[in-house]
Parts: C-alpha cells; sequence; structure tokens
C-alpha cells in the first residue's frame, strides 16, 4: 500500500518538475522593528503542486503568506504571483489579482456577524464579474459548502459550529472564487486528530478537482505527509531546506529531524 | 502625545475615502440601524429622567424666586443647548464607541479584517467609513429625540405640580427658543457622532493581538470620547459664543 501511493507521489511529482511557476518569492526580507522574521526567503510553487512550508511557532509562517498576498509590506526582495510583482501593484490590481487566491486563515476568520451564507458570498460581492454577468450567486455557495460536505450549514451562524465545521466552511469561502492559488495557514490547527485528517483529505481531493496549486503552511506533521508534494523548511527566516517528504525524513540533519521525531 | 497624530491620520484618512466609489449602503444602513435604531430606548430613558430631575431640582429656587412661570424656558434651553447633546453623547460614547471598539477589535485580532482584505473588499471602506458616516448621521437625530423626551419629562413634573397645560408649557418653551440655540447643537451632536465613531473605530482597527487588546480597544475607545465630548463642547461653546458677538 505504501509502495504504491509514493509512486503515485513520483508520478506526481515528475509531471511537477516541467510545470510552470505559480509564485516565486526571491530574498525576500521583513523585520518588524528588531525582530528579524524573513531574511532573504526563497521559495518557488508551481502550477498544480501542494508546497508545505514546515516551521516552529513564531517563526514566520503567517508572515511569510501575507507578505505574498500583499496583506504586509515588505522591506526587501521580490514576490510573484501569477506573473504578477506584488509589491509593485496598485491596490484596483491587487484586488483584481486576489480573485485569484484562496486564503484560509489560521483562526478560520469566520465574519461573526454573517450566516454562513453571506460569510460566502463576501468575496463574490466585489469578484463576481470573473464569473461574467448573470452569475447565482447562491449556486456558487452551494457547489462550495457542497464540496466540503457542509451544505446544511448554510443559514447558521458561525458562533454555532463547532471548530472543525468553521474551517470546512472557511475553506469553502477560499474556495468560491474557484482560485488558482490557495493558502492554508495551519489547516489543522486545533483539530482533534481525525478531523485534522479528513481536512488534509479534503485539501488533496481539492488539489485533484480543481488543479489549484497550494501553499499550505502547518507544523502537524501527519498533515504534511498527507498534502504534501513537496516540503520547504522554515528556520531563522531562511529556507532551510527542501525536498519531498521522504527526502528530508530521512535527513540526518539535526535541525530538520527535529521536525520529524 | 504620537496617539493624537495618529488619529488626525486615521481622520484624514476617512475624508479621502469617504467620497470615492464604491459605496457600502447597506452596511451604512445596517450600521446607522444598529447606532441609531438601538441607542433609543437607553438614550430615550435617561432624557426622560433628566428632564425630570432637571425640573425637580430647580422648581424649589424658582418658586422662592417667585420666577416659576420661567420654568419651561428655562429648562428648554438647558436641555438643548447642552443637557441633550452631551448626555446623549456621553450614553452614546459608552454604548456605541465601545461596541465599535470591542467589535473591529476582535475582527482584527481574529483575522477578520485580513479575510475581507483579501477578498477584494476594502475594509477601512466597509468597516469604518459606515460606521463612521452612520454615527454622524445618527446622533444629531438621538440628540433630537432625547431632548423632546427630556421636554416632555420636565413638562410631566410642571403639570403635577404647577397644573401647566401641555400647549402653555410647549408654548413657553419655545417662546425663547430660537435658532441661535437649535443650530449650533445640532451641529455639535454631528461632531459629538464623528468623534464616537472615529475613536471607537480607531481604536479597533489598531486593536493589539488577544483578548486582552480587544477589552482595551473597548475601554480606551469609551475613555478617550468621554474626553473628547467635553473637549468638543467647549470648542462648540468659544466658537458659538464669536457668533454671537458678530
Ligand atoms: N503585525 C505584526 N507586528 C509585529 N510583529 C509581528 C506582526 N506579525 C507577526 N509578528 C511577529 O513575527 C513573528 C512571526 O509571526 P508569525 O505569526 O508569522 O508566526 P508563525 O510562524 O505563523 O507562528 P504560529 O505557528 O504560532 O502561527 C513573531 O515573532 C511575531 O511576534
Ligand atoms: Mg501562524
Amino acid at each position: 500500500m505504501g509502495q504504491t501511493l509514493y509512486q503515485h507521489i513520483d508520478e506526481a511529482n515528475e509531471a511537477l518538475d516541467r510545470s510552470k511557476a505559480v509564485i516565486e518569492v526571491e530574498n525576500l526580507s521583513k523585520s518588524f522593528g528588531d525582530n528579524h522574521v524573513l531574511q532573504n526567503f526563497n521559495l518557488i510553487l508551481k502550477e498544480g503542486e501542494n508546497l508545505v512550508v514546515l516551521g516552529k511557532s513564531g517563526s514566520g509562517k503567517s508572515v511569510l503568506i501575507k507578505c505574498i498576498v500583499g496583506l504586509i509590506g515588505i522591506d526587501s526582495g521580490k514576490i510573484n504571483v501569477l506573473g504578477k510583482n506584488i509589491p509593485g501593484l496598485e491596490q484596483e490590481e491587487l484586488d483584481r489579482l486576489r480573485a485569484e487566491i484562496g486564503f484560509l486563515f489560521q483562526g478560520s476568520a469566520l465574519y461573526d456577524s454573517m450566516t454562513v451564507r453571506e460569510n460566502l458570498e463576501f468575496p463574490l460581492r466585489r469578484h463576481v464579474a470573473k464569473f461574467g454577468e448573470n452569475v447565482d450567486s447562491l449556486q456558487l455557495v452551494r457547489e462550495a459548502l457542497h464540496s466540503v460536505g457542509l451544505e446544511e450549514t448554510m443559514d447558521l451562524m458561525p458562533a454555532e459550529l463547532s471548530g472543525g465545521m468553521k474551517k470546512r466552511v472557511a475553506l469553502a469561502r477560499a474556495l468560491i472564487l474557484k482560485p488558482k492559488i490557495i493558502f492554508y495557514d495551519e489547516p489543522t490547527s486545533g483539530l482533534d486528530p481525525i478531523t485534522a485528517k479528513e481536512i488534509c483529505y479534503l485539501m488533496l481531493e481539492l488539489q485533484q478537482k480543481f488543479h489549484t496549486s497550494s501553499l499550505i503552511i502547518t507544523h502537524d506533521m501527519e498533515c504534511a505527509r498527507i498534502t504534501s508534494n513537496r516540503v520547504v523548511i522554515l528556520i531563522d527566516g531562511q529556507n532551510y531546506a527542501q525536498g519531498d517528504y521522504r527526502e528530508l525524513e530521512n535527513s540526518k540533519d539535526p535541525n530538520i529531524k527535529a521536525f520529524f521525531k | 502625545m504620537t496617539e493624537t497624530g495618529e488619529i488626525s491620520r486615521f481622520a484624514a484618512r476617512f475624508f479621502k475615502e469617504v467620497f470615492k466609489p464604491p459605496y457600502e449602503f447597506r452596511e451604512l444602513l445596517r450600521q446607522s440601524y444598529e447606532i441609531g435604531w438601538n441607542s433609543l430606548p437607553l438614550v430615550g430613558l435617561t432624557g426622560f429622567i433628566m428632564g425630570l430631575v432637571l425640573t425637580l431640582q430647580t422648581r424649589p429656587t424658582l418658586v422662592e424666586f417667585g420666577a416659576e412661570s420661567w420654568m419651561p424656558s428655562m429648562v428648554g434651553i438647558a436641555i438643548i443647548r447642552e443637557i441633550g447633546p452631551v448626555i446623549t453623547a456621553l450614553i452614546c460614547a459608552g454604548r456605541v464607541g465601545s461596541s465599535i471598539g470591542a467589535e473591529l477589535g476582535s475582527m482584527k485580532v481574529t483575522e477578520q479584517i485580513d479575510a475581507m482584505e483579501v477578498s477584494g473588499t476594502n475594509p477601512f471602506k466597509y468597516l469604518v467609513i459606515t460606521r463612521v458616516v452612520a454615527a454622524t448621521l445618527m446622533l444629531p437625530l438621538l440628540v433630537i429625540m432625547a431632548d423632546a423626551v427630556a421636554l416632555f419629562g420636565s413638562y410631566l413634573v410642571e403639570n403635577l405640580k404647577g397644573a401647566v397645560s401641555f400647549e402653555l408649557y410647549f408654548s413657553q418653551v419655545f417662546e425663547f427658543l430660537n435658532f441661535g440655540d437649535v443650530i449650533p447643537s445640532i451641529t455639535k451632536s454631528f461632531f459629538f457622532g464623528f468623534a464616537i465613531g472615529l475613536i471607537g473605530c480607531y481604536k479597533g482597527y489598531f486593536s493589539k493581538k488577544g483578548t486582552e487588546g480587544v477589552g482595551k480597544a473597548a475601554n480606551t475607545a469609551v475613555v478617550v470620547t468621554s474626553v473628547l465630548v467635553f473637549i468638543l463642547d467647549f470648542i462648540a461653546v468659544l466658537v458659538a459664543d464669536i457668533f454671537y458677538e458678530l
């Protein structure tokens, strides 16, 4: 069983080697005062790839993806997303680009004052043009909720959902615009191991169904193992090592081994 | 002190973006309902009690001087010029300022504001502008309502003690009241509303991480706004005085 699973990954990775990059980060540096969070960080995300970024708590993983989507300004370096240079973009262009991006926040970040349906409709407010004039937003909401298996929650408030359900709804919200790239910030944090695994398999399923590229941030090794095509290890603000899960798992480097205990 | 600069910059950003489309009318309406309509009971009740208390307290003195008949116009002027606007503003600083501070603070902390931004909606427009505009527009309406209820409370006391009729009481109130009393009072109410919305939003929008940060945002919003209400009131009186001189 294990053997065939790996074979599948090998084949997928070969295909990925030939595909083009959707995100390129070059020498990215970002400090908050004296806190040098990222220093000359490099990363490439290829089309259709699930790239996991591993790092300790506080190592700057969330800061990294927030820089990539332009939520946080950077000090120096280059960030290229879908061929656009993020730091140089006007607000309007940035917004247009964000229609191609889904973002799952660490704490789900569902809007407390809105129902599940309104939460999902929110990204459609500005980006509905992407689907043409006569789009049925209710239909899109249903589809997105269906793909995370939560159609029945449509009229509930976020406070009425469990932690796992919130993650799923947040995932549905990230998916609703059918983005080319999805950012997952700790998709499994705060979930029990079984629900966490379900979310991971859901992420894999979505990758295959919608052919999205994903940047997944986690310190959950099980999640990294299940979802990753490739893994990047973030230590001291730098891209310390990268490779597929097995390569890194067998590494002799104590800094890397620490993650796989 | 650095904060004064930051709040000014926040206000400048408000004026820069308030007239730029897209406009968030639905959210503005929702906020006006939340800030205006939902404050009615509290503002009404306090206004009513102020009317009662003010009349009960001043009445004996006026009776002593035999100036009982001045009661309606005196109370009317006090309420409309000063007590109505200031009490309403303070009540709203407490109720509205803290709830805006806490709401935006928790949205900030739980990354809901970031989520809006990546959804292509400008959170400053959607959250801040709608709330500040709603507060600015609703406060004068609440003040007018509070004035009316306070005068009614005052009338009830007069009616019980002095058996004054409704028509007589209010004709006396309005006899001495002129635009010079009403206009400055309404004008300053706009500024009170603006201050309440702006400070609440500012504190929430830049709230520090953690639940503690949210509590602090709500709390300091109330404190700063209340002080600001008195400062603005003082400035309003000075400005109104200058106009009287002219
Ligand atoms: N807006 C900010 N202002 C100042 N410092 C910040 C800000 N955001 C993050 N930091 C700092 O940057 C560092 C990295 O934070 P980040 O949230 O990226 O960590 P993380 O790797 O995502 O950790 P976790 O796994 O706990 O989520 C931390 O030291 C944090 O204090
Ligand atoms: Mg994080």
